[in-house]
């Protein structure tokens, strides 16, 4: 073991490794429910060089690898299952690259989508990308290793489809490019028109390779940014309202929320719908067309637009928004998490029964937070409950809600995102069986000695 | 407060809004940057402190390293988005007075021996000299005076912030301000021991200046120092004192509009470095600045991290004299002088003996002697004075 430190003490430098008992202690876990497994070593790599040392070592003397961005899935998804080295990626923070004309960007692989931010409102206001509401220091790749939504999901998908090329140490310890970058100076393109060997690496939280570099897609950022927020009591409404606003065209993100507390949100489903536009007239006139497309409803009395007053829109402006981490804090606990399945827009009202369901049933504080992919393709429904982490009933309890809201929405045809391992083993068990094998065997092929972040999507 | 904190410390939901500026341009928390282990960033010192409360985590070194490479910087509190942020820093050092209890005196070397030297000899800096050396010239306080000039530790011992004394004295005193300082008689002001957690000292230590100042009949309090203008503005009147307090530049700020103080054309590119303590703690952040518009032809340059996102130089809590977060290219003063250099600056203007010891040493690792000089707001405005 000692020689272990000391071979990676030569590869990161010393004061970047550590094996201490409170470093290995921190690491096992992150903000969400998951069971904790300490790491046997912590280390700060600064570069792809020292990501393929430490790899090459790792095969070597076979133990696991597992690599972090912000730490910030929820569902343990860097949580070292078996030990090994815990790779903090977060010192591999350099922005390298933004072409403004072809509207994409390349930052090394532990760069937060904070910097992300900051980077492009001074250096290039008229761009942006996919912010996801995750607290500012999660990374961008671990956004796209978890297939990540952020505000232009509805748009232009999951980050993972805003991917443009991809540098990848692999798990027997080569640095590989993928997509355009592979063969030309430029990374426009994760694959198309070459094979696209980009699914390979986003969405598999890691057990494939780790990625050192990503080039991913920025896309206009309008002068101005506005919210209109749609509340109705009839959750049964929502798909078809969805289907009309998509149908628009227009709109930036719809997410959806639903919570009991305060009062006054009770029984109300509200869909904050952003627009964007360069000038005033334009985006009145994307207003005129929501509120045209959703006049039925008004009409009807079945659902109006609601005034936000001044002091509280900046909450729903802010990118990243703050509020849902606040959902920790509500009942001074510290501890939120949800379940998140990507399922069809039309078991939207299933799900939110369902969720104040498990809220009443298990005692707990909840809240629904639902953000449209796509033009109605699909979303993410999040159970989303609140704990208190000196309270180990009511986390317990909050462990057994989120099992049956991912029971519950696997059954309705969803899948679970960022699964945790237990539902990475539901979702294998429920998986076409050839399907399966081709995983196997890409998992075979890719890591032969089985180090990169073991117990997670493990094909028996 | 000690026992308040073990009630709230499992709050903290380690989202790291903390660690950054309210840009997010750039993590912000000098022990993390200096570090890069979330260990130390505030929500790994939040969640080892409560491992430890819970017996998951046991004292040794490394944990009491990563305790005090805390700076009370309070860069979290302001971006902490949860309703405790406000308690944060007090959460990390009453944790710090708490372990010192329990964990029998258990606390890291260079911290044990600053404590040492303040109790047994009345200062950090291991200074065996008369403290009121520096004072040569510069009038003792004596019954009827407008101002105590309180320089403290710094002022009185280290060499760079002695000047800054001097400079500030030389002004009042150029601006016909009754004032007069303590010299030898000065004490410590006790911040830095109470953020080590060294509560009974520190109650010692400011209980003896509030008795000692009452005797004397002050009414007014000019701290060079923003540790000391915090602790006996914020902190003494809970233990009685009730004297005014103001920071040395505040003063300055009234004598330049008042035309005490005039300044003649001075050419000058200069950054200006928010001390912790005076922004930060106290929400002072114009009027050092408007002390330095006030010299015809300076130009003030803003850093990126300024005000309430300025970063901080890494001194406080101490470390000013026991340097935990020294010996390396991210060591925040070395960070914080390249910030400077880089916003085109000629002089780095501080508020504050810390900062000033501290970025200074930093103008020297970096190798830009010839290319910044750091220079607080008294020395500049003594240069650029018409006399
Ligand atoms: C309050 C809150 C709000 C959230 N809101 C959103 C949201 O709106 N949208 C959303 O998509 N998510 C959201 N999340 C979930 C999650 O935080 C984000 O998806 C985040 O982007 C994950 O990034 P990370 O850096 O924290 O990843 P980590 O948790 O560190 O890693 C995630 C996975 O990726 C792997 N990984 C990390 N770095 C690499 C690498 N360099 N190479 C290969 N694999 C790697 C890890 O091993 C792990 O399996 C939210 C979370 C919280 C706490
Ligand atoms: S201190 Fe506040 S901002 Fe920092 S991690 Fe804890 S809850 Fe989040
Ligand atoms: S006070 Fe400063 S150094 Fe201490 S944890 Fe907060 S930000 Fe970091």
């Amino acid at each position: 073991m000692a020689d272990i430190s000391s071979a990676l003490t030569e590869i990161v430098g010393k004061g970047y490794v550590s094996q201490q008992a409170q470093e290995r202690y921190f690491y096992s876990q992150d903000p969400g429910l998951m069971q904790p497994h300490e790491p046997d070593y912590v280390v700060l790599p600064a570069s792809a060089d020292e990501v393929q040392r430490v790899v090459k070592l790792a095969n070597e003397q076979k133990i696991p690898v597992v690599p972090r961005g912000g730490g910030l899935s929820l569902t343990g998804l860097a949580i070292p299952q078996r030990g090994g080295i815990l790779v903090d990626m977060r010192r591999m923070d350099r922005i390298l690259e933004v072409n403004e004309r072809a509207r994409y960007a390349v930052v090394e692989g532990g760069t937060s989508e904070g910097r992300i931010i900051a980077y492009l409102e001074r250096h290039h206001p008229t761009l942006r990308h996919s912010i996801p509401d995750a607290p500012p220091q999660a990374t961008l790749v671990g956004n796209a290793a978890i297939h990540g939504q952020g505000r232009l999901a509805q748009q232009y998908g999951f980050t993972s489809d805003m991917v443009t090329g991809l540098e990848v140490v692999l798990p027997t310890g080569e640095l590989c490019k993928i997509g355009s970058c592979s063969m030309s100076p430029y990374w426009f393109s994760k694959g198309p028109p070459l094979p696209d060997m980009s699914g390979l690496f986003l969405g598999w939280i890691g057990t494939s390779g780790i990625i050192t570099k990503i080039g991913f897609k920025l896309y206009p950022r309008k002068k101005l940014r506005d919210v209109e927020t749609f509340v109705t009591d009839l959750p049964d409404l929502i798909p078809d309202i969805v289907f009309k606003l998509t149908h628009l065209e227009m709109v930036e993100d719809i997410n959806i929320w639903f919570q009991p507390l305060p009062l006054m949100f009770k029984g109300n489903h509200h869909m904050d719908i952003y627009l964007t536009g360069d000038t005033d007239e334009e985006l009145e006139f994307k207003r005129r067309m929501v509120w045209n497309a959703l006049s039925e409803y008004i009409e009807a009395k079945d659902g109006g637009f609601m005034w936000l007053m001044p002091d509280v829109k900046p909450t729903f402006m802010e990118m990243p928004q703050k509020s849902i981490a606040r959902f920790a804090d509500v009942r001074k606990g510290g501890g939120f998490q949800y379940a998140g399945p990507i399922i069809l827009v039309e078991k939207y009202p299933d799900c939110a029964r369902k969720t104040e369901e498990l809220g009443s049933k298990y005692k707990l504080g909840y809240s629904v937070m639902a953000r449209m992919i796509g033009r109605g393709h699909c979303m993410m429904f999040g159970f989303a409950f609140t704990f208190n982490r000196a309270n180990s009933d009511e986390m317990d309890r909050v462990r057994k809600a989120l099992d049956e809201a991912i029971e519950f929405s696997l059954e309705h045809g969803g899948l679970p995102w960022k699964p945790t391992v237990d539902e990475q083993r539901a979702a294998m068990d429920m998986m076409d069986p050839n399907t399966l094998k081709l995983f196997g065997k890409l998992r075979k092929a890719l890591d032969p000695n089985g180090i990169m972040n073991p117990g997670n999507w493990e094909v028996s | 407060m000690a026992e308040d904190y073990t009630k709230q410390i499992h709050r903290c939901f380690n989202c790291g809004y903390c660690k950054f500026d309210s840009t997010y341009s750039e993590f912000n928390c000098p022990s993390y940057v200096r570090f890069r282990f979330d260990t130390y960033s505030t929500s790994g010192r939040l969640w080892l402190i409560n491992a430890w409360l819970r017996g998951e985590v046991q004292w040794d070194e490394h944990l009491g390293e990563i305790l005090y490479t805390c700076v009370t910087c309070r860069n979290c509190a302001e971006q902490c988005i949860m309703r405790f942020s406000n308690d944060l820093v007090d959460w990390i050092i009453a944790a710090r007075r708490d372990m010192m209890e329990k964990e029998q005196g258990k606390i890291p070397q260079r911290v044990g021996s600053f404590l040492e030297e303040i109790y047994r000899i009345g200062n950090p800096l291991k200074a065996r000299m008369p403290r009121g050396e520096w004072a040569d010239g510069v009038p003792g306080y004596s019954k009827g005076a407008e101002y105590l000039l309180y320089v403290g530790c710094l002022g009185s011992f280290d060499g760079k912030a002695r000047e800054m004394a001097k400079s500030i004295a030389t002004l009042l005193g150029l601006a016909g301000v009754s004032f007069g300082v303590l010299g030898d008689d000065e004490g410590c002001c006790g911040n830095e021991v109470r953020t080590l957690g060294e509560q009974t000292l520190f109650e010692l230590l400011a209980n003896n200046n509030i008795q000692q100042f009452r005797e004397l009949g002050v009414r007014k309090v000019i701290a060079i120092s923003p540790h000391s203008y915090h602790a006996m503005k914020n902190l003494y009147p809970a233990l009685g004192a009730d004297f005014e307090v103001l920071h040395y530049t505040q003063l300055l700020e009234q004598l330049v509009r008042d035309g005490q103080l005039k300044t003649r054309d001075t050419q000058a590119k200069v950054a200006y470095h928010d001390p912790c303590y005076l922004g930060r703690y106290n929400g002072i952040y114009d009027t050092p600045r408007q002390v330095l518009r006030g010299v015809p032809g300076l130009e003030l340059v803003e850093m990126p991290r300024e005000r309430q996102d300025a970063f901080c130089c890494g001194g406080g809590s101490g470390n000013f004299a026991m340097d935990l977060l020294e010996g390396s290219r991210d060591s925040p003063n070395r960070v914080r002088v390249r910030e400077a250099y880089e916003s085109g600056a000629a002089v780095l203007a501080v508020a504050c003996p810390s900062c000033l010891t501290m970025l200074t040493s930093a103008v020297e690792s970096e190798g830009l002697d010839d290319k910044l000089v750091v220079s607080d707001i008294g020395q500049i405005l003594k240069q650029a004075l018409v006399t």
